[in-house]
């Protein structure tokens, strides 16, 4: 059998002891992150790249991959205990979550959350392995008309399923588009909007953009709000939900890891849509609606499965493609390219160490988790207790030593600090940044796929409908250009969107 | 809190002095970074990679490779031209790339004499590939095919100046064809390209006809007798054209590396590129090892040039109609 070996050659990749290490690392900080209100796992992710140079690559994407689902747990920690969201994908968790602590029950729902999180991230890794190679397969009938078109139905997906308004999501997304024009023009050479600055001629690099636009940023809007923080400080007792707590939650935790598979499989904060359709399903279908907001297990059951299962389903476009469909996913892309791996659909034949290897850490990874987030609770609970006013200016300072670490230049601080303003300015006006990240990363191969396809047709964009993948990805954009001139759909965007209102992603 | 203060500017002053004596005793003290001027899973790369644990074994030190690709490798290599010359940063080269683009390309802010070339360590000749369902299977039909559908057929290749547009061009001169050139930005691209269907044709090389034979057809190799990795396919001379494209790569360093350290790297490249076990590993992947030093590799890069001028001059080949 095929996928047996596959299995037997990750596990080998997994359980050397530097791997077993650096998905321990991984998972333990993303739980911390995650707990973290205000600094989430992709400025971790960011921070941390640096410091994953001069390990194996395998590692490297091992522990990045364990902090973007460790995260997923230690939100709903925060969530619970604090009713401030850990992270965007544990807003919905603070709902019956917390009224589950307040009524005493923080155990059980603390208890249910991980458990849910533990069967739905293995649902998701099954996924994965199953979904991931013969897709792969297919890939390479990918060329660049196919690769163009979908990446810009990717973004006009994720600007379409943006929180806030459409408009402002194009107008970020276009400006870093822009941004990703800077430097030397891979075809013919020539400089653009380089000013003679030697750093930009490869372009505004990735790390600096991120750290400033997710770390600076969100420790300058941080400092603003003042924080109330509510810790239910009684002992947390009873984390083994009980026979009927776990007959309310299994169908739950079932839809909820289905449906934050595929929904992970699309772009966008995926996650965050996961665990909020997830709540509105349960609600939905479930015998007793008005109960929800007053302490339902369901309501933590399911949503914490469904973004927890949504992380899995984003690694699939990573994979078979290179194409990332969030901001993590496009830092962990960035890695690869670090690392020496070219992502696309050769990744999973040639480098398969990397991939079983990742997928069998995840495994492993979510065993860990559940062990980190039950019995030590206690410890995430003092965590919750470091006074802000250490924690903020030590997430600044790892900032500007990390990013002077790449390559010691001062352009890069200086640009970093620039993202960073410029990412608090346009949080205080209900600007995304993932539109930004995404094309800033995927500008340039946007670009590339666009010129070789008008090379190759010699200048006819017909190429892009002569190809019927392509056609196909066209065909869907424009439909959802459309659609918000279409009275009934715009109406019910608009009434997700009142239920998102506030969200970071 | 005065004396700390002095004591924290003497350990700066300290510091700071030390960085400026380098001296080949005291080199390597840390990690050395190599320039990669293409996309990984290249042949820089691939030969980068062969090479590092040898290397950093013989330098006691991690050798960190990082990836500068675009513009057919201009674009590191002006950054290589201008940075610090203490022999930590070193980068990949490719010959003729890096004699081509500083007389062609406007906006290079490099010279070919602004490095030292520690050491030549390999080099791939160039061949024609077709994709696997493409309508022809000999050079012959290919140019009949090309002169029958004149700038039809799509030929990938990596950069503009490059090896392989030279090849390409070359190529069209000699058999009075004209094709469609296709810039990639590595050859890693080209191949998946052509693999997929989504080129006709490619510029390639020796490397990625090797690893990718059964999934292509390789009509012709740019050698001067055949390659024992590549048996059935006959050179571009059998064929009656005398054409020998190949491109030559290894390690450079901005020149004003100070002497001493210079010959450090250049001990460290030659007792790797001399190890049996490295040599067959590379004749295994489709490269031709080469044993250079600074000289012989300087010696190399000036008989390059002049055959190169030659070819530009006989075949009028950059007159601004061809370009």
């Amino acid at each position: 059998m095929d996928i047996l070996t596959h299995i037997a050659l990750g596990a080998q990749v997994v359980f050397q002891p530097i791997n077993l290490l650096f998905c321990f690392l991984g998972v333990l900080m993303g739980t911390l992150v995650g707990v973290l209100p205000g600094l989430g796992p992709t400025a971790a992710i960011a921070l941390l790249l640096p410091n994953t140079f001069h390990v194996a690559p395998v590692s490297a994407i091992i522990m990045l991959a364990g902090i973007y689902y460790g995260a997923m747990y230690g939100g709903s920690t925060t969530s619970i205990l604090v009713n401030i969201p850990g992270e965007a994908a544990s807003v919905i968790t603070c709902l019956d979550g917390h009224q589950m602590a307040l009524k005493g029950r923080a155990g059980p729902a603390l208890g249910i959350a991980a458990f849910g999180s533990f069967i739905a991230g293995t649902v998701s890794v099954i996924g994965l392995m199953l979904v991931a190679p013969p897709l792969a397969k297919f890939a390479l009938a990918f060329g660049p008309p196919e690769y163009f078109s979908l990446m810009l139905l990717g973004i006009i997906l994720l600007i379409y399923l943006a929180s806030g308004s459409i408009l402002k999501a194009l107008m970020m997304f276009v400006f870093g588009l822009l941004l990703s024009t800077i430097g030397m023009d891979a075809i013919s050479g020539t400089q653009r909007l380089t000013f003679g600055i030697l750093e930009l001629s490869d372009g505004v690099g990735l790390i600096p953009a991120i750290m400033g636009l997710f770390g600076v940023a969100e420790v300058i809007a941080n400092v603003e709000e003042e924080m109330k923080r509510s810790i239910i400080s009684t002992k947390v007792k009873n984390l083994l939900p009980n026979l009927q707590d776990w007959r309310d939650s299994f169908w739950p935790i079932i839809r909820g890891s289905f449906l934050g598979f595929f929904i992970g499989i699309l772009p966008g904060p995926a996650p965050v849509i996961a665990a909020f359709s997830s709540y509105a399903i349960e609600k939905k279908i479930s015998k007793h609606p008005e109960k929800f907001g007053t302490g339902v297990i369901e309501g933590v059951a399911g949503p914490e499965s469904a973004n927890n299962a949504a992380t899995g389903g984003a690694f699939i476009p990573l994979f078979t493609l290179g194409i990332p469909v969030n901001s993590v996913i496009a830092i962990l892309l960035g890695a690869f390219m670090i690392h020496g791996i070219q992502p696309g659909p050769m990744i999973i034949s040639k480098y398969p160490d990397l991939f079983w290897g990742t997928v069998m850490s995840m495994y492993l990874g979510n065993a860990m988790l559940l062990v980190l987030n039950l019995p030590l609770i206690g410890l995430w609970i003092q965590v919750l207790k470091v006074p802000y006013p250490i924690l903020f200016p030590l997430i600044l300072l790892f900032c500007l030593i990390g990013v002077f670490s790449l390559n010691y230049s001062q352009v890069e601080v200086a640009l970093m600090i620039g993202f960073g303003v410029f990412g608090y300015l346009a949080r205080k006006f209900q600007f995304e940044m993932a539109p930004l990240v995404l094309a800033i990363v995927i500008g340039p191969m946007m670009e590339n796929n666009l010129r070789l396809s008008l090379v190759i047709s010699q200048g006819s964009p017909m190429i892009f409908i002569t190809h019927p993948i392509s056609a196909v990805f066209i065909f869907v954009t424009l439909t959802l250009l459309i659609s918000p001139f279409v009275p009934w759909i715009s109406k019910r965007r608009k009434k997700l969107q009142e239920k998102v209102e506030g969200e970071e992603i | 809190m005065m004396k700390k203060w002095k004591w924290m500017f003497m350990a700066v002053a300290i510091c700071s002095m030390l960085t400026v004596n380098v001296s080949a005793q005291d080199f390597p003290r840390g990690p050395l970074n190599f320039m990669n001027p293409f996309n990984p899973g290249g042949e820089v790369d691939i030969a980068a990679r062969a090479m590092q644990p040898y290397l950093e074994k013989n330098l006691g030190v991690p050798l960190v490779i990082n990836y500068l690709p675009g513009a057919g490798g201009a674009l590191c290599w002006s950054k290589l031209a201008a940075a610090k010359p203490d022999g930590y940063t070193i980068g990949g080269f490719s010959i003729p790339h890096i004699i081509l683009q500083p007389m062609f390309m406007k906006d290079v802010t490099f010279k070919t004499d602004d490095f030292v070339i520690l050491s030549i360590v390999e080099y791939t000749p160039i061949g024609l590939a077709v994709k696997k369902d493409f309508q022809v299977n000999t050079v012959k039909e290919f140019i009949e095919y090309a002169k029958a559908n004149p700038g039809k057929i799509s030929c990938g290749g990596v950069g503009k100046f490059t090896g392989h547009h030279f090849a390409t061009l070359q190529f069209m001169q000699l058999t009075g064809t004209k094709v469609n050139y296709v810039t990639f930005t590595g050859t890693s691209q080209v191949q998946t390209a052509l693999m997929g269907g989504h080129i006709d044709a490619a510029f390639t090389n020796s490397t990625m006809m090797v690893s990718s034979k059964d999934q292509i057809k390789v009509l012709a190799i740019g050698a001067q007798q055949r390659m024992g990795q590549l048996p059935g396919v006959p050179t571009f001379e059998e064929l009656g054209l005398k054409m020998y494209p190949r491109i030559a790569r290894g390690a450079m360093g901005p020149k004003a590396i100070p002497a001493d350290i210079q010959k450090r790297l250049e001990k460290t490249f030659l007792e790797t590129t001399s190890k049996p076990e490295f040599k067959a590993k590379m004749e295994a992947a489709g490269f031709v090892p080469q044993v250079m030093g600074i000289a012989d590799s300087h010696k190399f890069l000036e008989e390059e040039a002049k055959e190169l001028k030659k070819l530009i001059q006989e075949f009028d080949l950059l007159s601004p109609a061809k370009k």
